[in-house]
């Protein structure tokens, strides 16, 4: 585990929250240009903003689609970008929660703002109880062990089709609020932009809270974090238990939006998918998570119109961007501006 | 390690969907315009590949023929890789974007459930071309489908079982999504036809050797016929360990193995074996007055001249006839209007396909009977038609 090094811990943000501890007040440009108060702000912005540039439903589904994948990705970057323990199974938990709402709504007639918490707290649960002795891996075991669990849940959805409605999938009725009819792109944006919004607003405070500090001081040497008094499992398992939460939230919400459920969303190559999102976003930046997710939901969308070439230039984007800014889009692009910014001042 | 890890998994993806390969074709002036999303790569693309070919060939043809009701057609087509949730989104692009005139697609059951409540909201006749009876039961008024179902391969198992004047069968049906679904259709349908089943044994599709369960049937009392659902190497295992035991009853197997190969890897085993297929399997066995000949024969001829030969398959077969319906819906109506040519379609009367007979109804939206399969028997390593 020694060459596990905190590439999310960038000297910019070790000095501002060691500013922060000593008491020295930032400027206001400063808490402007923040993750938390500039980056929130500029989120808020664009869904503000997104709606004026969609002209019909197809549109508004992708972009809802950008949001359900952004609330996984953002929570399993917690657990990849900052504690620095990978998972190859969250679409397994994605599925459970979009299975528990589906289930949940037709077969035992619960209203779905019911059924989604309840699944949350079961796989919050589930979570609870697998990560005790998973996190105990590290490095290529811990993958394996992630990925068994996404595999034999995705199975478990496949064989037991009398409540699942095995590898066909099965319906789920559209939301019903105070007798209205949940359909439709307008309405489902604002509730998965609202749920975005406080998804990336919790994980900011978490990264910011002594429990973040306590993840990049795991991720960056778990002896040194042992020895310095952090009970580093109790935290592994915590985050991942948080990260599995909102991708079982982000499924209910992808369930009961395209009212239809299939095993597939547990699939291994879903869950592949959100770890490329998070890498290609750039590890340990909730913004990267977010850009990550939107990128890789609308570039097939995109490319769609190229044909055979679709898969081609796909590939060929997603290596270009991993070799020339290996810590992903935001972080590249971060570090890119602020380097720009020191010449203009210098010059 | 991590971000080692997973830069090498990028890599790994992107050379994955480096491989992948879709066509399109499009036309101009105020065309007819054919949505279609089908799984023309990853694990169904053996449904998905002779579906688009054959659409993007007919639909040549008939451009070329000057069109349908004088507008040329266009067709609209993404890959869905079988996975029902892009599977959604092309088809609300479909609707939404390019605002298409009917969608003809759907090469599995997955993909084509998902996309139903969105067809049936936005009132466009969708035509799927895969198998699974749940996509037309219960009806769903904008809703139809091309090839027969697992239900009607039971039935017409049965019937023949019936017409030998045997009715106690024992099934040995495969784990797999195929060998399951249809094995589930048998038990329900069996009452029907009068069947009882006396023996339900199964296997996993891995498995290399039957014996055991075999001859637990065996010793199972009154057995007189065994009926195997599966597909892949799973049946020719079956049948050889079947002939070794030295059975006396008949053997069926399902339309999942109607192939050259399932003979090839059977060997002598084989003989005698009956199975239910589609007419195009047997195309040129067909006897001359046969009203099917004509329209098998024509595919597969014109199939085969520009893929080569051998290489026709039923899965292109679903999407001509789900074409060639729309072209004579669309006919029937004189407009391209989706109510008009949903209710053509539903009145769809006599219309040969490669699949068979098509009589649609209001509460038939398939309107295949049992003669759509022929019942087809092994003998010296090559099909013979029975009835």
């Amino acid at each position: 585990m020694a060459d596990i090094r905190p590439s999310g811990y960038s000297k910019h943000r070790k000095k501002q929250t060691y500013s922060r501890r000593l008491g020295t007040r930032a400027t206001p440009l400063q808490t402007l240009m923040s993750e938390r108060v500039g980056g929130m702000g500029a989120l808020i912005l664009v869904i503000l903003v997104l709606p004026l540039l969609l002209s019909n439903n197809y549109q508004y589904d992708v972009a809802i689609s950008m949001g359900i994948n952004a609330i996984v990705v953002v929570g399993l970057n917690l657990l990849i970008g900052y504690a620095g323990q990978i998972s190859l199974g969250h679409a397994g938990f994605y599925a459970l929660g979009a299975y528990a709402s589906a289930i949940l709504t037709t077969r035992y007639g619960l209203h779905g703002a019911l059924a989604m918490p309840l699944g949350a707290i079961g796989v919050g649960l589930m979570a609870y109880v697998i990560a005790r002795p998973i996190l105990r891996l590290s490095g290529h075991y811990l993958a394996m062990a992630t990925l068994g669990v996404g595999i034999i849940i995705n199975i478990a959805i496949s064989r037991e089709a009398w409540l699942t409605g095995g590898p066909d999938g099965m319906y789920v009725p559209a939301m019903q609020v105070a007798g209205v009819e949940l359909y439709g792109g307008q309405i489902w944006y604002w509730i998965v932009a609202a749920f975005l919004i406080l998804a990336v607003w919790l994980a900011l405070n978490l990264i910011d809270s002594p429990i973040g500090r306590a993840l990049r001081g795991l991720h960056g040497a778990e002896v040194a974090a042992e020895t310095s008094g952090v009970d580093t499992t109790r935290y592994k398992v915590m985050v991942f238990v948080i990260s599995a939460v909102m991708a079982s939230v982000a499924g209910s919400l992808s369930a009961h939006f395209s009212e239809f459920v299939t095993p597939d969303k547990a699939s291994f190559f879903h869950s592949i998918l959100f770890v490329t999102m998070v890498v290609f976003g750039g590890m340990a930046s909730t913004f990267g998570a977010v850009v990550g997710a939107a990128a890789l939901t609308l570039l097939p969308q995109l490319l769609a119109d190229f044909a055979s070439y679709e898969h081609m230039i796909l590939g060929l984007i997603m290596m270009v961007v991993m070799i020339f800014m290996p810590k992903g889009l935001v972080p590249s692009l971060g570090a890119l501006a602020r380097r720009r910014r020191r010449q203009e001042a210098r010059s | 390690m991590v971000k080692r890890f997973t830069r090498a998994l990028m890599m790994v993806g992107a050379a994955c969907i480096a491989l992948g390969v879709t066509a399109q074709a499009r036309a101009q002036e105020d065309p007819i315009r054919i949505g279609s999303f089908l799984a023309v790569t990853g694990p169904a693309s053996f449904l998905g590949d002779p579906e688009l070919k054959t659409l993007e060939m007919y639909i040549h043809r008939i451009n070329g023929a000057g069109g349908l009701i004088g507008r040329p057609l266009e067709l609209i087509h993404y890959d869905t890789g079988a996975d029902a949730n892009k599977a959604r989104t092309f088809a609300k692009r479909l609707l939404e974007e390019d605002e298409v005139d009917v969608i003809l697609g759907g090469s599995t059951t997955g993909t084509t459930m998902a996309v139903i409540p969105l067809v049936e909201r936005a009132e466009v006749p969708f035509v799927s071309f895969a198998g699974g009876v749940v996509i037309i039961e219960p009806v769903k008024p904008w809703v139809f489908k091309t090839p027969h179902t697992d239900r009607m391969a039971c039935g017409k198992i049965f019937e023949d079982i019936r017409s030998r004047g045997l009715s106690r069968v024992a099934l040995i049906s495969g784990t797999g999504g195929f060998g399951k679904s249809m094995r589930e259709q048998c038990t329900q349908v069996a009452p029907a036809h009068d069947i009882e089943i006396v023996a339900d044994e199964t296997y996993a599709p891995s498995d290399t050797d039957m014996v055991a369960q075999l001859t637990k049937i065996k010793n199972t009392e009154g057995v007189e016929a065994v009926v195997n659902p599966g597909f892949g190497q799973g049946p020719a295992i079956v049948t050889k360990n079947f002939a070794q035991l030295g059975f006396e009853v008949p053997l069926y197997q399902s339309h999942g193995v109607a192939s050259k190969k399932f003979i090839e890897l059977a060997g002598d085993a084989a003989e005698g074996v009956r199975l239910p297929a589609s007419a195009l399997l047997v195309a040129e066995k067909l006897p001359m007055d046969d009203p099917q000949r004509p329209v098998v024969m024509g595919y597969k001829t014109t199939y085969e001249a520009e893929h080569g030969e051998g290489s026709v398959s039923t899965f292109g077969g679903h999407a001509y006839d789900g074409l060639m319906m729309y072209k004579q819906a669309v006919e029937a109506a004189g407009t391209a209007d989706p109510a008009a040519v949903r209710d053509a379609l539903e009145a769809i009367q006599g219309f040969m396909g490669t699949a068979g007979e098509v009589t649609m109804s209001a509460d038939d939206h398939l309107g295949l009977d049992l003669s759509a399969f022929r019942m087809l028997e092994i003998r010296e390593g090559d099909w013979v038609l029975v009835e």
